[in-house]
């Protein structure tokens, strides 16, 4: 018994070890802090905001922040702080959704190109390469005169451009693994290809792919603020961080409040993130370079 | 030979994508309004009515020879009006990594001399942050800043040709905007290969010969470690042919970001294939290029080509 609990003892002791590290770099801890406020603002923004994210008030339009709206009101009179908050849901739900969804496809390419047979791993190379050969922005552009725009097509274009980057590391892992010991042995035993893949593969190869998903968080988040500022993102009503800056970008010279309450959480965010995800990859794994 | 099969499947799934919509590409640019007669015609126009794999080829074919079809309303080739951007926008690129090359060069340099003092953290927190902030932030605040409260450079447009200096004047900003993040990624490459050449055996050896520690960082050290970022520049080219598009919006500039994007608003397709096929190749040919720079500028790659 007690060689079990000495067992266990040992096991649970590197899990928070990375935790104890991150709090212990400096830029690890602002970045995390970051984090946690911003999805703390967006979750509780029901709680937090005092309108709500549509309601007019066309006696106070333009007013610079006051007490009654801290960040200022809009064209329409509508209370800047809390489209601010509500846009921070629509931010990280987008980039959540996006990012797991592009894990869990480019991880399963991904280990299909590394085990399967060599035509398919040629095949499937061939088209991550024609994805990563389009400029992300133009990409998302001549998708949305085809399918229109809507908060799906900017999540489907953020995924079929970040695919590839998953799978080739998934891929490049896989080759790696596909000859070793204990993936012979399991075989030898009579696995089948799925329970090689999914239960001895997906483990050794998800911890690089995890610190990518982390710092893909913050570009995500500028492709959609980026695509609903040009208008073609999130539809209105809802707000988005992107179609606030674009309101305030049409308003300009009537106050300047509208355009920097859009950008500053934007600024935040990305900012946050990428320290984050920054100092997790220095924990994990120092080699890691985010390609290109 | 690679990158050139890579662009063609990129145009098939561009071409595929269009087709495999529900919904026809004639009604959607015409509008509900248009009569079927229109739309069959527009069809025929465009060769909407052949089979997929002609549409492909015939496309594939016009590329070659330099057709990039005709738009959709003003009839106007399509590669003359990109012709008539692209030149806008690739001045708004390299001078956006002019101030790549010339804030990142020097920053990266002293961080890398300087390592661990709070200069050296101070450029690297700033670095990240470049890097992390969207573009079309540091566009709207600098318009905000620069531009509307304190009235130092230009609002909109690209300037008059006939003004001297005018045209460079009103770069100054947009290209700002965008080469910021470029700013910082060459001051992080940069330091990453200083701090590599440094601990090298040549550095130590012309140290030991007493050389003047000015003379080994920006002559010896330098040389070789600006190797990658000369590599990557090609691959900044590319990305910021592309990633011009938010500037150009925001400061109301000619271009080929702002051609297709008014084309996307107006469903005139033709330009935003034409458009997404001349960045996507520029994108290619730049990532060429810097490879091949790398490999004539560092011996040590030439020999493994």
């Amino acid at each position: 018994m007690a060689s079990v609990e000495l067992a266990a003892e040992i096991r649970r002791e590197p899990r928070f070890a990375w935790l104890r590290a991150l709090l212990r770099n400096p830029l690890g801890c602002v970045g995390l802090t970051m984090v946690v406020l911003i999805i703390f603002s967006a979750v509780a923004a029901d709680l937090i905001a005092p309108y709500s994210y549509k309601a007019l008030d066309v006696k106070a339009r333009f007013s610079e922040p006051t007490m009654a709206h801290i960040f200022g009101t809009d064209n329409l009179g509508r209370d800047t702080f809390s489209r601010t908050l509500y846009g921070g849901r629509v931010a990280l739900s987008v980039a959540l959704i996006a990012v797991s969804m592009s894990l869990v496809v480019g991880v399963t390419l991904g280990m299909l190109a590394g085990y399967g047979p060599r035509r398919l791993d040629n095949f499937l190379l061939l088209i991550f390469d024609s994805v990563r050969a389009f400029p992300t922005i133009m990409f998302a552009l001549a998708v949305i005169t085809v399918v229109g725009p809507s908060i799906n097509t900017v999540i489907g274009v953020v995924v079929i451009t970040t695919v590839p980057g998953y799978a080739r590391i998934a891929r490049t892992q896989t080759l790696a693994l596909k000859n070793t010991e204990f993936i012979l042995a399991e075989r030898a035993l009579g696995a089948g290809t799925l329970r090689v893949m999914f239960s001895h593969i997906v483990p050794n190869v998800i911890a690089p792919l995890l610190i990518l998903a982390s710092m893909d968080i913050p570009v995500v988040i500028t492709i959609e603020a980026g695509l609903s500022f040009l208008g073609m993102g999130v539809k209105p009503p809802t707000p988005s961080w992107g179609s606030i800056l674009s309101d305030g970008y049409s308003f300009i010279r009537d106050t300047p409040w509208m355009v920097i309450a859009g950008g500053i959480p934007l600024i935040f965010t990305t900012v946050g993130f990428t320290f984050l995800g920054e100092a997790l990859r220095d924990i994990f794994d120092p080699k890691l370079k985010k390609e290109g | 030979m690679l990158s050139i099969a890579i662009v063609c499947v990129a145009m098939l799934f561009l071409l595929s994508a269009i087709h495999l919509v529900p919904g026809d590409p004639a009604g959607i640019a015409l509008g509900p309004r248009a009569t079927p007669e229109m739309r069959e015609d527009f069809r025929i126009r465009m060769g909407l009515d052949k089979p997929f794999v002609v549409q492909y080829v015939r496309f594939l074919g016009n590329v070659v020879t330099g057709d990039l079809g005709v738009d959709v309303w003003s009839s106007r080739p399509v590669a003359g009006i990109i012709r008539e951007q692209l030149p806008h926008t690739l001045a708004l690129a390299f001078t956006g990594l002019g101030w790549a090359v010339i804030l990142g060069i020097p920053l990266g340099c002293f961080s890398a001399v300087r390592q661990n003092s709070w200069l050296d953290r101070f450029v690297g927190i700033i670095s990240v942050s470049a890097i992390a902030v969207p573009s079309f932030i540091i566009a709207i605040y600098s318009l905000l800043l620069f531009s509307v409260t304190l009235r130092w450079f230009p609002v909109l447009g690209a300037g008059d040709a006939s003004i001297r200096y005018d045209q460079i004047w009103h770069l100054v900003l947009p290209s700002f905007a965008i080469g910021l993040g470029w700013v910082g990624y060459l001051a992080r490459m940069v330091r990453a290969s200083m701090l590599e050449v440094m601990g090298e055996n040549h550095i130590r050896m012309a140290r030991a010969y007493g050389l003047p520690a000015r003379r080994i960082t920006y002559v010896y050290a330098l040389k070789l470690a600006i190797l990658p970022t000369v590599a990557l520049l090609g691959v900044g080219v590319g990305g910021l042919v592309s990633g011009a598009v938010f500037a150009e919006i925001v400061f109301a500039r000619p271009g080929v970001g702002k051609l297709v994007y008014d084309a996307v608003v107006t469903r005139n397709y033709p330009i935003v294939m034409g458009g997404v096929l001349v960045t996507t190749v520029l994108y290619a040919l730049c990532t060429l290029v810097s490879d091949l720079v790398a490999a004539t500028l560092d011996p040590r790659v030439r020999q493994s080509l």
